[in-house]
């Protein structure tokens, strides 16, 4: 026993070793790359806006907490943060509501707005350049060129395919989204989708879904890192660029492309609620007695049993809250195709239960299968819950077909499976 | 010989704009048009959902003003259902919008429109130490300009500037001849620019104390509010009134001090001082504070009489789409909205800059209808409120206008140009701090003897309900209208913001309040219209809200009927 555990322990150690020296690697070769940008180190600039060497490496040592790493990673993601200069940036707004470039805008830690505006080469990014029409359409198109092949392409925003992709034109020369997208990804050395649009179609590609929006990587051809989320945490999004930063490779990916390190554990297993869940402590009604107390929102509609995130753990805007914490269910939003699988958000997820568990459609069926044993008891649980929930409810359940939801019966669970393991 | 201007991208804005102009031999514009350039369908996708998830899906047309239409969807909901939420919800959903305000208006000033007034690299050739003494000219106590920080500002711009690789800040119209600050004011606005980066921070987490999260908070639901625990924690009502502070001290040091600055400096440039040739202004009441006072009025002028504010009848609201592509033009009540798409596409053309696709005029060239009051094309956004709220003699709003025109020495008149949208903006966040500090001391008070958020009702899925919800936010006026019917949605439609303002031509040939703005301009180079960005940039452009109103309503999609519980359509 005892020496099985220290096998373990070497074998882990050694897995780190191979990373840290893989990481190693790729910063050498960074630091030889030569920079975009000239000027200050990133320390100087730091410490000009009161941020000492000391904070830098507190921070650095937090993200690679963040990032899933040893603390012991936390020089080399420092270095990383520093030769994010070498790295120029071409960020493309599509169909979207420019929702993750706000969450970008709040990026969290000792000033990394700063280090967004100062240390990677933002190329072009519409909300933010300071040029406009041709002289913006310019800058796209050389540093696409300039860049060819070194360059990290992010998008925010799902492709409009129907009509010929006319839905959206950028441009003088009136180009379609999905050309523009297709360009610049053939150049890009990682492609990165921003949220939910870009990640799964996002709101404009629910049912019935009239401008055929499309996630991007049903669109370029190359490899895509999906940041999930509608938006997702400002960590999660500057995290990944890091990531890439440090390690010249996409980072581990589930079955959904999303990066282990951030999307690894379902928000119900972190959630601060949870232990009112297990002792079947619930929120019947908004605004009741449960809910001042903290209860589980699970009858109210949390999708947090079958979403697959770390806001119970980044929160978002620098920590400041999360909709748990605000007394909201979770809406699943970083899940395919939310809208759609996790309707309505004010209701348990009765209909999709068992299907959404195990048949496919839901985060459950991502590469983490360590914890199906777990989520098997959970399931059951939650199973018992909805029924209780839905005869017990304050809540009118203005559900298509009254009869059909009330209890789930075998027939209805069926039908679901089955419609929800159809492809799309 | 007349010549076109293409822009497209307009860049810094929400979504996708492209504006097209016709210069004459002077450059003066004499014609215009503004497109928008994407299609998304959200109210389509509305049809046959649940009710309560009205708000969330809404919420997703625009993550810039994000808590706008979640407060609308919500809203429109509760009108339909007949439901008042408790006082408590009311006051917590006007902080919430109140924080909003404050932060996107200062966004909007210093990193969406800042870069039109300040000419970053003029301010290198300042002298900080002089800069430091001119910042005392527009503020008493200013913010971020000791001459200790405006030397770091500067050194930190010149890094970039020196190594000419620029990133966001490429290829801009930098040295623009109607740039008017002086280097000592440029440094100024620099300096503001790189702070409020920081300041825009803290007004997110304000919104986020009882929002869960900015972008797309998630704490309303139909009935009321659920952050009942953040709401009886004396250190989450803290944290709410720190962030509040720390914010509304740089609206009042640098916002309020850098806009006086700009209507000093740009006093005498003409460029600034028209933009305003539709002096139709239109605005909703919105935001209790208290239980007798809201701080916006509703109501709208004609022609910029401020002698007479009118009372808005909702019947009186048509959108229609001669120049947009839809095939039904004739003008429709909301409650009555058809749009089914026919994209005519674009023309060759050749402009100053070379070839490209150029606006159809004559026919079909916007994705964005035409809203009409009564069949008058109406601007509506921050200088619509203040200019109504003044002519109806609302206090508050009357006190900020006179005192800004006092100390700046600005005539009434100046209020209805560029200079005047960007000037109205700034003193409707003004109004937000005041109002805010009152509507926080009422919740707190109230808190101490009612602890209800959120009202109980019932859906009756035998029932039909209609309900809408109308009222100002950040970018002017907004409105949701909704049908239920079996329990879920079977109609909706959003009359937005950027519809009013980015309106095509109607059938009468009027031209919305972006086009008929430019024309008149004088623009000193064709390839740098800056003129043109900067009157446009005043509007404060949230286009991914003009587009989103289109509502695929046509004789197939009708027919169309979402299942929200499996996603299946039948």
């Amino acid at each position: 026993m005892v020496r099985s555990r220290d096998a373990q322990s070497d074998s882990k150690s050694q897995y780190y070793e191979n990373l840290k020296s893989q990481a190693q690697q790729r910063l050498e070769q960074l630091r030889a790359a030569s920079p975009v940008k000239e000027g200050p180190s990133l320390l100087q600039r730091l410490e000009g806006n009161g941020v000492s060497r000391r904070d830098f490496m507190k921070w650095a040592a937090a993200m690679a907490a963040a990032l899933s790493l040893p603390v012991t990673f936390r020089r080399e993601v420092a270095q990383a943060a520093e030769l994010l200069d070498r790295i120029p940036v071409i960020y493309l707004h599509l169909a979207e509501c420019t929702g993750c470039s706000e969450s970008l805008l709040r990026s969290d830690s000792p000033t990394l707005d700063t280090l967004i505006f100062d240390y990677i080469s933002l190329e072009y990014h519409e909300t933010l350049m300071a040029a406009s029409g041709w002289q913006s359409e310019e800058i796209l198109e050389t540093s696409m060129e300039q860049h060819k092949g070194n360059y990290i392409l992010m998008v925010e925003g799902a492709v409009p395919m129907a009509a010929g992709g006319t839905y959206l034109t950028i441009g003088p020369h009136a180009h379609t989204g999905e050309y523009i997208l297709r360009k610049a990804a053939d150049g890009a050395a990682a492609v990165i989708a921003v949220g939910a649009c870009a990640t799964y179609g996002g709101i404009q590609a629910a049912r019935p879904n009239p401008t055929n929006a499309r996630r991007i990587s049903r669109v370029v051809n190359k490899a895509v890192i999906n940041i999930a989320g509608c938006p997702p945490s400002e960590a999660n999004i500057i995290g990944t660029i890091l990531h890439y930063v440090l390690f010249g490779t996409l980072p581990a990916l589930d079955s959904f492309g999303r990066p282990r390190w951030a999307y690894n554990m379902r928000v119900h297993d972190m959630c601060e609620r949870r232990g009112r869940f297990d002792a079947g402590e619930f929120v019947q009604r908004f605004g009741d007695d449960g809910a001042r107390r903290g209860y589980c929102l699970y009858r109210v509609g949390c999708k947090g049993p079958f979403t697959f995130n770390n806001c119970a753990i980044e929160r978002f805007n620098q920590h400041t809250s999360w909709p748990i914490q605000a007394g909201h269910g979770c809406i699943g939003c970083s899940e395919p195709d939310f809208w759609d699988t996790m309707a309505p958000y004010e209701e348990p997820r009765k209909n999709h239960l068992y299907a959404g568990v195990f048949g496919g459609m839901g985060a459950d069926a991502t590469a983490d299968k360590i914890g199906i044993g777990l989520l098997t008891a959970t399931a059951v649980g939650i199973g018992a819950h909805a029924i209780y929930s839905i005869t017990q409810g304050n809540f009118r359940n203005p559900s298509l077909d009254d009869k059909k939801s009330v209890v789930p019966s075998q027939e209805s669970t069926d039908q679901s499976t089955e419609t929800e393991s159809q492809p799309k | 010989m007349s010549r076109r201007i293409v822009v497209d991208p307009i860049t810094r804005i929400e979504g996708h704009l492209r504006v097209d102009v016709v210069i004459d031999d002077n450059n003066t514009i004499t014609d215009a048009y503004a497109s928008g350039t994407l299609f998304r369908g959200i109210e389509t996708i509305l049809k046959g959902r649940d009710p309560r998830d009205a708000g969330f899906m809404t919420q997703r047309i625009c993550g810039v003003c994000t808590y706008s239409h979640y407060k609308a969807g919500i809203e429109a909901v509760e009108n339909a259902l007949g439901i008042i939420p408790p006082y408590n919800a009311q006051l917590v959903r006007s902080l919430m919008g109140i924080a909003l305000f404050m932060h996107d208006h200062v966004v909007h000033f210093y990193h969406l429109h800042g870069l039109d007034w300040c000419d970053i690299t003029q301010a290198l050739a300042a002298d900080p130490r002089k800069a430091s003494d001119l910042a005392f000219r527009y503020a008493d106590f200013p913010v971020a300009t000791g001459a200790d920080e405006l030397t770091a500002v500067q050194a930190r711009v010149k890094t970039f500037v020196d190594k000419g690789h620029l990133g966001p800040f490429a290829n801009a119209y930098w040295g623009h001849s109607t740039y008017r600050f002086t280097p000592e004011q440029n440094l100024i606005v620099l300096s503001h620019y790189l702070k409020a980066l920081e300041v825009q921070r803290l007004a997110a987490q304000m919104m986020a104390v009882f929002g869960a999260k900015q972008p797309h908070p998630q704490s309303l639901t139909v009935g009321g509010v659920t952050c009942i625990m953040d709401l009886e924690s004396p250190k989450r009502l803290g944290e709410f009134l720190t962030r509040f502070e720390q914010t509304a001290d740089f609206i009042k040091r640098a916002y309020y001090a850098d806009v006086k600055m700009a209507a000093e400096a740009y006093g005498s440039e003409d460029s600034v001082l028209q933009g305003c040739n539709i002096r139709n202004f239109m605005a909703s009441s919105q935001y209790p504070i208290s239980r007798t006072e809201s701080l916006f009025d509703s109501g709208y002028i004609l022609d910029g009489d401020l002698s007479r504010v009118y009372d808005i009848d909702d019947e009186h609201i048509t959108e229609e789409a001669t120049h947009a592509w839809y095939q039904n033009n004739e003008p429709l009540h909301p409650y009555e909205g058809k749009t089914q798409p026919n994209y005519t596409g674009f023309q060759d053309g050749d402009t100053v800059n070379g070839p490209a696709k150029i606006l159809d005029g004559q026919g079909k060239y916007s994705w964005v209808k035409a809203p009409r009051y009564n069949g008058k094309p109406m601007e509506v956004g921050p200088l619509a409120q203040m200019l109504v709220s003044y002519g109806r003699g609302n206090p508050r709003v009357q006190k900020l206008v006179n005192n800004f025109l006092s100390e700046t020495g600005l005539p009434v008149e100046a209020l209805f140009t560029t200079l005047g949208r960007t000037a109205g903006r700034m003193l409707q966040t003004m109004l937000m701090v005041e109002g805010g500090h009152e509507a926080f001391g009422n919740l707190v008070e109230n808190l101490k003897v009612d602890r209800e958020t959120c009202a109980a009702y019932s859906i009756d899925n035998n029932r039909e309900y209609r309900g809408s919800f109308s009222g100002d936010v950040p970018r002017g006026a907004l409105s949701h209208w909704v049908t239920i019917k079996n329990g879920v949605i079977d109609h909706y439609q959003c009359v937005v913001p950027s519809t009013w303002n980015a309106s095509p031509r109607d059938a009468q040939g009027q031209p919305g309040p972006y086009e008929a703005a430019l024309v008149g301009t004088t623009v000193a180079d064709p390839t740098q219209p800056l003129e043109i960005i900067r009157t446009i940039h005043s509007f404060d452009p949230c286009l991914a809200c003009a587009i989103h109103v289109m509502d695929v309503e046509g004789n197939c999609l009708a027919e169309y009927r979402v299942d929200p519980q499996t996603g299946q359509t039948s």
